[in-house]
Order: structure tokens, then sequence, then C-alpha cells
């Protein structure tokens, strides 16, 4: 499944957060997105999930359009009074629909996928009764049920310890051995360069796309921090983002 | 008196007695799951601004039918509807916040409506459209309660899942493709429709009543969604009985008296129930082990 960008712009009330991004999330890669607060992360995910809809430009998604996307767990309600196990079983939602049953071997492959994400046992708690972390792996569970071929997680790690994250890091990493898209949201640089082969730096407009090793090297990074206060004025040209934008960079070393 | 004679007797002996029971029992089954959901969406108040919504559609009605059971029932419908959607698209529109902008809605339709009775009918005539009277539930009404009462059970369990995963996450069902917010709207109009056929037993000022008081109280008893419904309708179903028998025996009104235990139920819940409660929180029961 290809996710393609094309002169991309998304905004909130006119006020543009993506602005005239092109580029392509190509079949099977692992993408991490990371840039500074407000450089529109989160809001080009919800653009390619189709929960916002671009003002300008094209999100275009090749092959099956079977997507599961993973919010900021502050934008859930963690109070919400249902059991772990029915919370990760509305992943089956493309297989049984608003009314179809629960088989018991879904209900065991939901019990597996607890297990998966190190929550045995915990199908019949409540949500409000788990930690922050416990219920963003109880996500990363549903996400296993709906085995989607594009994937697209927001900060899936934030305000989760240092063993959570591996394990779920972990899971990732299966998904990409799987030849599933994943596009993720993250901070941790080191664990961009660690797990991450793909990296698009955005800072409002794409600032590089390309392998993490070469994207999170210092220019670039000070590039997209200097970039996303300022309103740059690239309205007329589109950029088009290709692993080796290096000609703005020459420019400020000459 | 025996209890026979006390709780029983009431309702063999009198045709309008087992009318009222049978109309409050079916709102309870078709109210207080809406209630239960209402309140879990935080949506309690405009609930209340929804039934309020209804009295202008129900005067108008009177104005030109008079007390005819269709017109008004139809006319309140239309309201409610109308309201909770111009209400709607005054929040998506405009900074006010959803609660400031059904409060307006509801304070207007209010006055307009208490105005539009006081021009054709009397003093009667408004009591009744704004407290009903449970006991004068004749058998077309009781037909009408019955089946709006079905219609909304089966149509809450038709959209229950798809409903819930709504509410706990939206973006979730955009991204499975699923419709949410036809769902929310459908949602809306079923409270219209159970309001409507409420106010036939308690009126408009009190049609929330059968459906968000048996509610709060089961939030008390239950954490899981199913839970809650069942308590409600539970609650809903006693506090009928209950307040129909004090509106015989002592010569209550019988709306009221029906709300009112409904409210003791909620008291009741708050300082005893099971979870969140007030006594739960300081008589705490020990942990699991490990």
């Amino acid at each position: 499944m290809t996710v393609i960008l094309d002169n991309v712009t998304i905004s909130y009330n006119r006020h543009p957060a993506v602005h005239h991004v092109s580029g392509r999330f190509e079949s099977g890669t692992l993408t991490a997105i990371t840039g500074p607060n407000g450089a529109g992360k989160s809001t080009l995910l919800k653009g390619i999930a189709g929960i916002l809809s671009p003002d300008e430009g094209h999100i275009t998604i090749e092959g099956s359009k079977r997507l599961a996307y993973l919010p900021q767990a502050a934008e859930l309600q963690r109070d919400f009074p249902m059991s772990v196990l029915h919370m990760i079983a509305t992943g089956y939602w493309h297989k049984i629909g608003a009314l179809g049953a629960i088989t018991p071997a879904m209900k065991e492959q939901a019990s597996q996928a607890l297990a998966d994400v190190g929550l045995s046992g915990f199908e019949k708690r409540d949500l409000s009764s788990l930690s922050a972390g416990q219920f963003q792996r109880a996500l990363f569970a549903r996400l296993l049920l709906q085995d989607a071929e594009l994937m697209l997680l927001d900060e899936p790690f934030a305000a989760i310890d240092a063993d959570a994250t591996e394990h779920l890091l972990a899971v990732i990493e299966r998904w990409h051995q799987k030849k599933r898209t994943v596009i993720c949201v993250l901070h941790d640089l080191d664990q961009i360069r660690k797990h991450f082969p793909e990296c698009l730096l955005l800072a409002r407009e794409c600032i590089g796309w390309g392998s993490s090793n070469k994207m999170l090297q210092p220019e670039y990074l000070l590039k997209t921090l200097s970039s996303c206060g300022t309103q740059s004025v690239s309205a007329g040209s589109p950029s088009v983002c290709t692993a080796d934008p290096v000609q703005p960079l020459r420019a400020s070393q000459d | 008196m025996t209890l026979y004679a006390y709780a029983l007797q009431p309702f063999v002996d009198y045709g309008f007695m087992r009318r009222a029971l049978a109309a409050c029992a079916a709102l309870a089954l078709g109210g207080a799951p809406l209630g239960v959901f209402l309140v879990l969406r935080r949506m309690a108040l405009i609930g209340d601004a929804m039934s309020h919504a209804i009295l202008p559609g129900v005067s108008l009605a009177f104005l030109f039918f008079g007390l005819s059971l269709t017109a008004m029932t139809l006319g309140g419908l239309a309201a409610g509807l109308l309201v909770a959607f111009a209400a709607g698209i005054v929040t998506r529109l405009t900074p006010l916040k959803e609660d400031a902008s059904f409060t307006g809605a509801y304070l207007i339709s209010l006055a307009l409506g208490v105005l539009i009775i006081s021009m054709r009918g009397n003093s009667i005539d408004l009591m009744h459209v704004l407290f009903g009277n449970v006991l004068a539930v004749g058998n077309e009404s009781l037909l009408l309660v019955t089946t709006i009462a079905t219609v909304s059970l089966l149509t809450l369990a038709a959209m229950y899942r798809s409903l819930i995963v709504e509410w706990f996450d939206p973006g979730f069902m955009r991204a499975a493709g699923g419709n949410g917010a036809a769902m929310h709207q459908l949602f809306l109009g079923l409270v219209a429709l159970n309001l409507v056929s409420a106010f036939q037993a308690l009126g408009t000022l009190m049609a929330l009543g059968v459906m968000v008081l048996p509610a709060i109280a089961a939030r008390f008893w239950s954490r899981t969604v199913d839970g809650t419904i069942a308590f409600a309708i539970g609650f809903g179903m006693c506090a009928s009985f209950i307040g129909l028998l004090l509106s015989y025996h002592y010569g209550a009104p019988s709306g009221p008296a029906i709300v009112l235990t409904a409210g003791v139920f909620y008291i009741i819940s708050v300082i005893f129930g099971r979870y969140g409660s007030i006594a739960a929180r300081f008589f705490r029961q020990r942990h699991y082990a490990g």
C-alpha cells in the first residue's frame, strides 16, 4: 500500500498546518515523521487517515484501502465504561461491522493479541483501571486485530515507560517484517535512528525525507527548527521532497 | 391494609391505573437506555433542552387542532428535531459551546410555547401540556407510547455498537469507513421521539425525568454500558410503580410522584451506590490480591 502526497495543504481556520507537501510513502516502508510542536505531524496523519481533508492537493492511497489509525491517547476518553476485551474487539470492525457476532476463535485471537502486548489476563478489566501505558498497550492490541495494510500511529510512546516502549517497538518491527506500511509520529530522535529506516522531517513544510541516518544530521534538524516559527512563502512553487534535498543546505554552507 | 390491597388492588380495580403502569413501563424501557447514552456522552442538558423545545410544537398543534393526540405528537416531534439540529448548527458554525446554544434554544421555545397556549387555551390546558397526566392515558396514547418504545429499542439495538465505537474513538470510526455523524443524528432523533412519547404522561417539563434520572442513578451500580442500561430500566420501572401508588393513595399528582421517586433512587445511589458513591469513598473495598 503506497501513500502519495501531491502538493498537500491542510489548514485550521485557513492557517495552514501542513503546507504544500509532496512525496511518497512506499509500500512496506517504516517511516517516522518528526518535527517540532505545531509542525503539522498529527495533521498530516489525520489527512492520510481521511479524518481531515486537504484544502489543496491530493492524498492518494494505492492498493487495499484498509488502514488503521492510532490517535494520541489524550484524544480518547480513558474512563469510558468498557472492558479491555470489548475495546480491542472493536478492531474486528472490518470483519463484523455493526451487527456481526464475535466468534470464539476471534476471542481467542484477541486474548493472544493482549498477550503479545504484555497484557495477558486483562480481558475483563475496565478501561478506567488501566494506567496510561497499559491503555496504550491495549490500543496496540486493537491494531493487531485490525490487521491493516497501512498503520498510522500518532505519538504511540508518549507517557509510556522504557520497558513498554521496547515491547511495542518490537511489535512495530514485526509489522515491518510482514511488509506492512507503517507511518509513525515520534519525537525521540535516537529511537528513530535505531528503529525507523525512513524519516520525514516536517516543519509545516517538508524539510527532508529519506533515510533516517541522513535526515537526522544536525544541519537538517537546525533547519527544521528555524523554519517552523517563520511563515515561509513557497506558495508559488511547491517543493517536492526527495531523499536528497541538499540544495538549500549547500546554499547555506557557501 | 394488607400489602395486596396497598400495592396491587389499585391496578386490579382500575383500568386507568393499569394503563398508566403499562405506559410508564414502556417509557422506562424505551427511554432509560437513551438516558444512559445521554449521560455517557455528557449530553444530559441537551436532552433537557430538547424536552422543552417540544413545547412550542405541541402548543401550535393545540392551537390549530385542539387536544388531538396525533397532531400534538407530530408537532412536538417536528419541533424537537428542529431545535436539536438548529442548536447543533449554531454550535458548529459559531464559537458558542453546545450547552450555551441549547440553553438559548430552550428558553426561547419555553416562552414561545407558553405564549401560544395562552392564546387559546386556559390554565388547565397549560398545566396539562406542561405536566402531563399519566392517569388520563387512553388506549390510543398507550398504543403510541408502546410503539415508540418498541421502535426505539430495536433501532438502538441495531446501532448500539456503532454508537459506542463512534463515541469512544471517532477517528477510528472514520478510518474504518463508518458514518458516525449520521449515527449521532439518528440518536438525537430517537431522543426526540421518546420525549414526545413521555410528554403524554409527564408533560414537557418532566418528560426527561424517566429518561435521565434512572440513568444517572444506574451509573453508580454498574461499570459497563449494558449493565448500566439494565439498572436504569429497572429503576425507571420501579419508580413508575411506586410513584403511581403514592399518587393513588395520597392524592399526589402522578407525574411529579414518579419523577420524585426516581429522584429518591438517584439520591440513594449517590450516597450508597456500589461504584464511585460517597459511601464507596469512605468504606473502600479491599483491593484484589496481587
